[in-house]
C-alpha cells in the first residue's frame, strides 16, 4: 500500500522533460540575455541588504530605488532573513548574477560567508559595491560606501566625556552583536573618545544587546541590580538607547546618568529632542545608497570601476552643544534623518 | 502505476493525491518551471537550473531527516542547529587535525545529539516538539559557547569538496554535493519504501499502538529514525560548508522551518505515516523554484514569503481533504 514506484516514475518522467526542455531552450535563451544584458533595456542594479525588515535597511532601500528610477536604471532589492543569514546573501548575490546585473551593492552580514560568491560575481565583469558594512578583507569589494564607525563612536565618547564635565566616569557599555565589525568599530571608538582602556575599572558593567531595544532593556535591568552608582552608557544604536532609558527610567536614574547612542534615526533624533538621551551621532544611509548606485550606474556608461573606502560621514546631534565639539540641533536632525 | 488508472472504479482525484504524495507537489514544480520560463528570460537557461538545485541543498538536505522523523509523526525543531553545531566542530577540527577526522567528529557529534532527542522521545515518553524544542535552544546556545562569538573561514580539501564544481558534457554545471544529496534520497527512498525497517517507520507513524501490537519493537526503531536524522544532519553539515566554506553560529537560524516547510510542500503529511522522500526533494526545489523565479520575475522577497507560505497552506489543506474523502 505504501509502494511509491508510481510517484518514482512520475519524478523521473517530470525531471526528464524538465531537462529536455532545459536542453533544448538553454542555448537560445543564453544568446538572448547575452544581448540584453549588453545594450537593450535600462542598467540593472542589485540590491542586497542583510535583512528587509530594520528600518535602516528600509531606507537604504528606498533611497537606492528613488535614485535607480531618478538615473533610468532599474534596482532589484534582495536580503536576508535574518542578520546571519549567509547562506540567503549567497542565494540572493547568485540570483542577481543570472539576471544580468551590472553592479552589486551588498551590507554584508558576515563577509566570510560570502567572499566565494562576490569572487564569482566580480568574475563575470560586475562591480561589487560594500555599503555601510565593510568586508573582511576589505579587497572582496571593488569599493565602499560607509560610516567611518570608529569616527562615529569616537564623536559619542567624546560628547558624553565631555558632558560629565570632568566626573570620573562610571560607564555601562551596551554592545552590539560579539565579533561584529561594526560593533567593534563604535565599541573601540567610543572608549577612545572617553579616553579609556578596554577593561578600565571605570567600565562599571557591559552586556550584548544585539542591538534590540528589548534585550537592551533587559540587559540595563540586570546590570543595574548588580550596581545603580553609574554616570553614563554607551548604546551602539538606537533601539539599544531606548532600551537602556527605559530600564533607568524604572530605577529612577534618568537625571543622574548621560546616554549617548549612534544612528540618526527619526525616532532616536525625536528622543534626543525629548531629552531622553542627550546625543546622537547621525549616519547617512541614503548617501550611501544614492552614491553606491551612481557608482554602478557611472560603471555601466563609461566602464570605470569604482574603488576605495568613501566615509559617508556622521553628525553629532544635540540640543546641549558643548565647547569644543562640533554638533547640529535635532531641527537639523529631524530634517536629516532616515526611517 | 498505469493500472491503476483503468482500474476496477473511476479513481477520484482525492486518492490519487492520497495514493501518490508526491504527485502534487510534481505537477506543482512542473508548473512553476513552465511559468517561470515563460515570464522570464532568464530563469530557463542550464546556470540557472543548476543553481536552483546547488541552492536547495542544504536544506533539501535537512528536510531529508525532518521527513524520517515526521513520517513517525514526530517534529524536529533541532536539525539546523545540530548542523551549525556540526560545521563548526568540523571547522574547528579541520585547523587542528585533518579533514577526515573533523568530518567524521563532525558527523559522529550530530548523530550522538540526534540520538539524544530519541533517548528522550521513546524511554521518557516526551512530545517529540517540546524535546526538540529544548534541544534547539541547548544546542544552540552550545554553538555559541563553542564558537566564542567567531565565525571560522574552511579551507580544507575534504571538507569543501561538496562545492567542488565539473561539467557535464561541457555545459551542464554539477556540484559533488549535488551527486551526495541525490545518493542520500535514493538510499533513503529505497530505505523506507523496499525494506522492513521501513514499512515499520511507517506503522509506528500510522498507529504505533497497531504497529507494537503487529510485533514491531516501536522504541527501537523510533530510536533508529532519530538516529539515522542525526547522521544525515551530519553530511548536511559537509553540504553547508561545501555550499559557503565558512562556519558561522549565527547561520541557519531558519533552517529547521524552512526543512519543515519542503516537507510539506512534498506532501508528506504531519500526522504521520503517509508521504516520502521523493516528495520532499520535490518540496525542497519548489522553495528554491519559487524564490529563484520570483525573484527574476521581479517580485518583492516579501511577496515571496507570502507565496511560499500560502503554498504550504495549500499542502496541509490537500493532505486533509484527501484523508477526509478517504475515510
Amino acid at each position: 500500500m505504501r509502494r511509491s514506484s508510481g510517484s518514482v516514475r512520475f519524478v523521473v518522467i517530470g525531471a526528464v522533460a524538465v531537462a529536455v526542455v532545459a536542453a533544448g531552450c538553454s542555448t537560445q535563451r543564453a544568446s538572448d540575455s547575452g544581448s540584453a544584458g549588453a545594450n537593450s533595456g535600462p542598467v540593472k542594479v542589485g540590491l542586497v541588504t542583510k535583512t528587509d525588515t530594520n528600518p535602516y535597511f528600509v531606507t537604504l532601500r528606498e533611497a537606492a530605488k528613488a535614485a535607480a528610477d531618478q538615473q533610468g536604471a532599474q534596482l532589484i532589492a534582495l536580503a536576508g532573513k535574518f542578520d546571519g543569514d549567509n547562506e540567503g546573501q549567497v542565494a540572493a548575490i547568485e540570483n542577481l548574477v543570472q539576471q544580468g546585473v551590472k553592479g552589486i551593492l551588498i551590507t554584508p552580514s558576515n563577509s566570510g560567508g560570502i567572499i566565494g560568491a562576490l569572487q564569482q560575481a566580480k568574475s563575470r565583469g560586475i562591480t561589487v559595491i560594500a555599503l555601510d558594512t565593510e568586508t573582511d578583507p576589505k579587497d572582496a569589494v571593488d569599493a565602499t560606501w560607509a560610516t567611518d564607525n570608529l569616527g562615529a563612536g569616537e564623536k559619542q565618547g567624546a560628547y558624553v566625556k565631555a558632558a560629565l564635565n570632568g566626573a570620573a566616569p562610571k560607564v555601562l557599555l551596551l554592545d552590539g552583536t560579539p565579533g561584529g565589525a561594526v560593533d567593534t568599530q563604535r565599541h573601540n571608538g567610543f572608549l577612545k573618545g572617553m579616553g579609556l582602556a578596554d577593561g578600565a575599572p571605570q567600565i562599571v558593567g557591559r552586556a550584548n544587546a544585539n542591538g534590540d531595544q528589548n534585550l537592551a532593556q533587559q540587559a540595563t535591568e540586570n546590570l543595574l541590580q548588580r550596581s545603580t552608582d553609574i554616570n553614563s552608557v554607551y548604546t551602539l544604536n538606537e533601539p539599544t538607547a531606548r532600551g537602556a532609558y527605559a530600564a533607568l527610567t524604572a530605577k529612577g536614574l534618568t537625571s543622574k546618568v548621560v546616554i549617548g547612542s549612534i544612528d540618526g534615526g527619526c525616532q532616536g533624533v525625536q528622543d534626543v529632542k525629548a531629552g531622553k538621551y542627550a546625543a546622537t551621532v547621525m549616519q547617512f544611509p541614503k548617501k550611501m545608497a544614492q552614491d553606491g548606485v551612481t557608482a554602478v550606474v557611472d560603471f555601466a556608461k563609461n566602464g570605470t570601476k569604482p574603488s576605495g573606502f568613501h566615509d559617508t560621514g556622521s553628525e553629532l546631534i544635540t540640543d546641549k552643544p558643548l565647547a569644543g565639539l562640533e554638533a547640529k540641533d535635532t531641527a537639523f536632525g529631524l530634517q536629516n534623518c532616515w526611517g | 502505476m498505469t493500472a491503476v488508472v483503468g482500474a476496477r472504479r473511476r479513481v477520484t482525484v482525492s486518492e490519487l493525491v492520497l495514493r501518490y504524495p508526491a504527485l502534487g507537489p510534481s505537477c506543482a514544480l512542473l508548473l512553476a518551471v513552465v511559468v517561470f520560463s515563460l515570464v522570464t528570460n532568464t530563469f530557463l537557461s542550464l546556470d540557472n537550473i543548476s543553481l536552483v538545485v546547488e541552492q536547495s541543498l542544504v536544506v533539501g538536505t535537512l528536510a531529508l531527516g525532518q521527513t524520517l522523523v515526521i513520517l513517525t509523526a514526530g517534529i524536529d525543531l533541532a536539525n539546523a542547529a545540530i548542523m551549525v553545531f556540526g560545521t563548526l566542530l568540523m571547522a574547528k577540527l579541520a585547523g587542528a587535525g585533518g579533514g577526515l577526522t573533523a568530518l567524521l567528529a563532525g558527523i559522529v557529534l550530530c548523530a550522538a545529539v540526534g540520538s539524544i532527542s530519541g533517548v528522550l522521545v521513546t524511554s521518557l515518553r516526551l512530545p517529540p516538539f517540546i524535546v526538540t524544542l529544548g534541544m534547539l535552544t541547548v544546542v544552540a546556545a552550545s554553538s555559541r559557547i563553542f564558537a566564542a562569538g567567531q565565525s571560522f573561514p574552511v579551507s580544507n580539501g575534504l571538507l569543501n569538496l561538496l562545492g567542488q564544481r565539473f561539467y557535464l558534457f561541457g555545459q551542464i554545471e554539477i556540484t559533488l554535493g549535488m551527486l551526495l544529496g541525490l545518493a542520500m534520497f535514493l538510499f533513503a527512498w529505497y530505505a523506507l519504501s523496499r525494506t522492513a525497517w521501513g514499512r515499520h517507520v511507517y506503522a509506528l507513524g500510522n498507529d504505533p499502538e497497531a504497529a507494537r501490537l503487529t510485533g514491531i519493537h516501536v522504541n527501537r526503531t523510533l530510536f533508529s529514525v532519530y538516529l539515522l536524522a542525526g547522521v544525515i544532519y551530519g553530511f548536511a553539515a559537509w553540504q553547508a560548508i561545501g555550499r559557503i566554506p565558512n562556519a558561522d553560529p549565527n547561520a541557519y537560524q531558519t533552517g529547521n522551518l524552512d526543512s519543515i516547510t519542503a516537507v510539506v510542500i512534498g506532501g508528506t503529511s504531519l500526522f504521520g505515516g503517509r508521504g516520502g522522500v521523493l516528495g520532499t526533494l520535490v518540496g525542497a526545489l519548489i522553495v528554491s523554484v519559487l524564490r529563484s523565479g520570483l525573484t527574476q520575475a521581479g517580485i518583492d522577497e516579501l511577496y515571496q514569503d507570502v507565496a511560499t507560505g500560502l503554498l504550504v497552506i495549500v499542502a496541509v489543506a490537500l493532505d486533509q481533504l484527501a484523508r477526509r474523502r478517504s475515510r
